[in-house]
């Protein structure tokens, strides 16, 4: 088929603003549009400029704004998308160029809630034993691929871009569920500071967003509440 | 001539004892060794850490734990040895079953989410070529979170990165390593963003780069895996070891190549021809699906061409309709959603189609079992330098590897890599620099942009993956091999004309990509020169000239050197310990 590809693109070296690109492409239906953004990158023009790797949902690299909606440009099909398809940059981000927009500050986010298994340091020889139940209450939020699909997606940081954001609540709360850490009572009272979980206003974009299929929404729900349970 | 490759331009300078090239499950145990030895170090990654291909493995990480049954590290060395076709080199072989079993003890003190068993330990699963006492038959020997234990073990190795307070440096591309006088000296690094050369001057420098699986046309691999360490390794004398045995697993997405894990058949899946039959049952009786995965490619191969493919395609079906809801969507959830997603398909009640995808390299930068980089059959060390991971070859996958044997390698040889740079930077000076470290690449990336016409990069890719992909693939012939030589040689004209579009300094990937594609072509060369002089058939090296492994001739590692006329070949011993080649059934 022939898809009208509509592209933001920006080069701070030659562009004073974003501006709109198209380009026609001929692909079959079921083409993941990564495909795509590729064919025009090696036959029309070279300079379009995307991250991506894995290309098959995993590794988060090519998370942008596909037809008014976050998701991963390699995990959505062009049938799903139809025959005109507009592709800008996550929106709330800094552009570097094109479709890539800087990181930095949302994995600064994501270093700020401890993301990491706090621990006396004393094992045993072997594995600590977990039991499947106490295993499952956090697998959902064990997913997540740090696309920031969620957290560019959110209202209340488009308003306040000091708030920590979705993506690095889900990331604490991997952790605050999870029966062998012993750092979630410094993890809520970071998570409860004026740009913690309260600035969610469970508008559910995030959970709608996530490419992983994690409830997001519910998760920070969760760390809410334990916030509220344990008196932080 | 562009701003930022003008030779004039000074070079910015960093200093570190230590320098690890790639954040994959290698780079980053390295990283942590070095970390929690007060080592100054550095992790360069061309990606973001969390989006090494690390992350990409499903079915996962084998130690004879023994949770569920029987279990030993002597049968796991002996699994390794034969699944890789008896040329693994035993003593590596024997560290890595042993480490094994501590390693991934480990990983579960570090926070990863193992999937547990009732009783809360570890749980297991069979995989390929794992078996109980000696090939009996199958053992649960995979320890798992879900099929996303290359995430949850990337996830976690950089979590406690960020908890030692490793320094990284994302969006950095390596595009050479400084060595002078058989000393390695550090490496030059393109930062991404501004198109900047960086000097990192260090008296270790250890190659985590992954492999190289994108010069195949339908590969498991990401884009990003163009075997740039082993490429800059071999352009500085070192040679590329075993480069001919490249693995193919037998299930894949078609067209795509996307991998839907072997835990599919270890949880029990079937694998059926077009008139619906286990053909398994004809190639390997005893370990049917689970037999290694060279054997299932073959059989695969084998099914499509005597027209028993699906429909006479060139696609076999994996059927999971019998392991019910509950279990797939415990177990084995992300590639049944690859199925959903790129396939349309849905597995709890329908046929997968799988064809064999190019997976896995098991040759290499060569090194010693401490991860030390050898460069030729005496055991010589080239001073400073280091690999682990897909990207080297200690070498425990020999001429094929076994599922989860890769996890568990990067971790065990990732992490002796970090202790012998520990051990070996102390109380070292670092290196002196050469006056001119950075020109030669500064004007290799300049040329590339400058030139005003000429190859689009794209189209040698292309062309370079079709060669590979029918000349040097799943069954090989000499005449076949040959033809493709030709075609990569002509190709390599052809890239020296290599034209780009985009003339910027931000975030220039045209470049970057064409720059891949140069290490692409010669580790691609390598690997076809290496398959063509082989005239046996050993693992997953299948000649159909050659069908038979000839142990008087060929019980030998391969070398390939760098020189102007193309590699040269060499090759030395293989260590055998415990186990005498014995011929290969399952
Ligand atoms: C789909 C899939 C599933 C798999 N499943 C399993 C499994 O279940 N079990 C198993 O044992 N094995 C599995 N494997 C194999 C295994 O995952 C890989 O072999 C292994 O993860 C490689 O790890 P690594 O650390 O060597 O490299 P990678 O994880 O590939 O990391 C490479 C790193 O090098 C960096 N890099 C590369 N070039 C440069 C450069 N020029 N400059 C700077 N940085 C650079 C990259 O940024 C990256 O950080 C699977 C592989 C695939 C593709
Ligand atoms: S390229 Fe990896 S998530 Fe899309």
């Amino acid at each position: 088929m022939q898809v009208r590809l509509r592209i933001l693109r920006y080069d701070p070296e030659r562009d004073s603003k974003p501006h709109w690109e198209q380009y026609t492409v001929e692909c079959e239906p079921t083409a993941p549009l990564l495909d795509l953004l590729h064919t025009v990158k090696w036959q029309q023009d070279g300079s379009l400029t995307f991250r991506r790797s894995c290309a098959h949902g995993v590794c988060g690299s090519d998370a942008m704004l596909i037809n008014g909606r976050n998701r991963l440009a390699c995990k959505i099909r062009v049938d799903q998308l139809g025959s005109r398809i507009s592709v800008a940059p996550l929106p709330g981000l800094k552009v570097i160029k094109d479709l890539v927009v800087d990181m930095d500050e949302f994995f600064a986010k994501y270093r700020s809630v401890q993301p990491f298994q706090v621990d006396d340091g004393v094992m045993p020889a072997r594995e600590r034993r977990q039991s499947p139940e106490d295993r499952a209450r956090y697998d959902d939020t064990t997913k997540c691929i740090l696309c920031a699909a969620c957290t560019s997606s959110c209202p209340s940081f488009w308003a306040q871009d000091t708030y920590v954001g979705p993506a690095a609540i889900v990331n604490a709360h991997r952790f605050i569920f999870d029966t062998r850490d012993a750092g979630s009572d410094e993890r809520l009272e970071i998570l409860s500071d004026a740009d913690g979980v309260w600035r969610c206003r469970t508008i559910f974009n995030c959970t709608d967003a996530c490419p992983r299929g994690i409830n997001i929404t519910r998760a920070i729900l969760e760390v809410s509440s334990a916030i509220v349970e344990r008196g932080i | 001539m562009s701003e930022d490759l003008k030779l004039s331009r000074p070079v910015i300078t960093h200093e570190f004892q230590a320098v690890i090239v790639g954040a994959g499950g290698a780079g980053l145990w390295a990283a942590l060794e070095l970390a929690r030895k007060g080592v100054k170090a550095a992790v360069l990654t061309k990606l973001y850490p969390t989006r090494s291909h690390t992350g990409a493995a499903q079915g996962g990480i084998c130690a004879a734990l023994g949770n569920l049954e029987e279990d030993h590290w002597e049968w796991h060395m002996f699994d390794t040895v034969k699944g890789g076709d008896y040329l693994v080199d035993q003593d590596a072989a024997e560290i890595l079953a042993r480490e094994a079993i501590d390693t991934v003890i480990e990983l579960e003190h570090m926070g990863l989410p193992f999937n547990r068993t009732a009783d809360g330990k570890i749980d297991q699963r069979r995989f390929g070529g794992h078996t109980r006492n000696f090939g009996e038959g199958p053992v649960r020997r995979s320890c798992f979170a879900a099929d996303r234990t290359g995430h949850m073990i990337l996830q976690t190795l950089y979590q406690q990165c960020i908890k030692h307070d490793v320094t990284f440096y994302d969006e950095y591309h390596v595009v050479d390593v400084i060595v002078e006088d058989g000393q390695t000296r550090g490496v030059v690094a393109y930062r991404i963003a501004d198109g900047e050369l960086h000097i990192f001057r260090a008296s270790a420098v250890m190659f985590a780069t992954g492999g190289f699986g994108r010069m195949f046309r339908t590969t498991s691999n990401a884009h990003t895996l163009t075997g740039d360490g082993v490429a800059l390794a071999y352009r500085h004398g070192v040679p590329a070891m075993d480069m001919e045995f490249f693995q193919f697993h037998p299930t894949g997405i078609p067209g795509l190549g996307i991998l839907l894990s072997e835990a599919a058949r270890g949880e029990g899946g079937y694998l059926r021809n077009d008139k619906g039959d286990r053909f398994m049952e004809r190639y390997a009786p005893k370990l049917m699906e689970l037999a290694p995965r060279d054997m299932v490619s073959r059989a695969i191969a084998m099914e499509i061409r005597e027209g028993r493919g699906i429909g006479g395609k060139d696609w076999v079906n994996l059927d999971l309709t019998h392991l019910g809801k509950a279990t797939i969507d415990a177990k084995l959830p992300d590639i049944t959603e690859f199925s959903r997603v790129y396939q349309g398909v849905e597995p709890i009640t329908q046929m997968v189609p799988t064809t064999p995808t190019a997976h896995y390299a098991m040759g290499g930068i060569p090194t010693d079992v401490e991860s030390r980089v050898i460069v030729d059959d005496q055991g010589t060390w080239l001073r400073g330098m280091y690999a682990a991971g897909e990207c080297a070859c200690v070498s425990v996958h020999g001429a094929n590897r076994l599922g989860t044997n890769s996890l568990i390698d990067i971790l065990v040889f990732g992490r002796r890599a970090g202790r012998s740079m520990a051990h070996d930077v102390a109380g070292m000076a670092l290196p002196d620099l050469p006056r001119d470290a950075a020109d030669q690449v500064r004007g290799e990336l300049a040329a590339i942009k400058e030139r005003q016409h000429g190859e689009n990069p794209a189209h040698i890719r292309t062309a370079l993956a079709d060669t590979m992909m029918d000349g040097v693939g799943v069954y090989r012939t000499g005449e076949g091999i040959r033809e493709a030589i030709g075609k990569v040689r002509e190709l390599k004209e052809r890239y020296r004309d290599v034209h780009i579009d985009d003339k910027g300094t931000i975030f220039n990937t045209d470049l970057l990509e064409a720059r891949e594609l140069g290490y692409l072509l010669d580790c691609a060369e390598a690997v076809a020169v290496a398959a063509e002089a082989r005239q046996e058939s050993r693992g997953a090296h299948a000649r159909e000239d050659f069908p038979e492994r000839d142990d008087t001739d060929w019980l030998k590692h391969s070398l390939a050197y760098r020189t102007e006329a193309g590699p040269e070949l060499r090759y030395k011993p293989v260590t055998i310990t415990t186990f005498q080649p014995k011929p290969r059934v399952y």
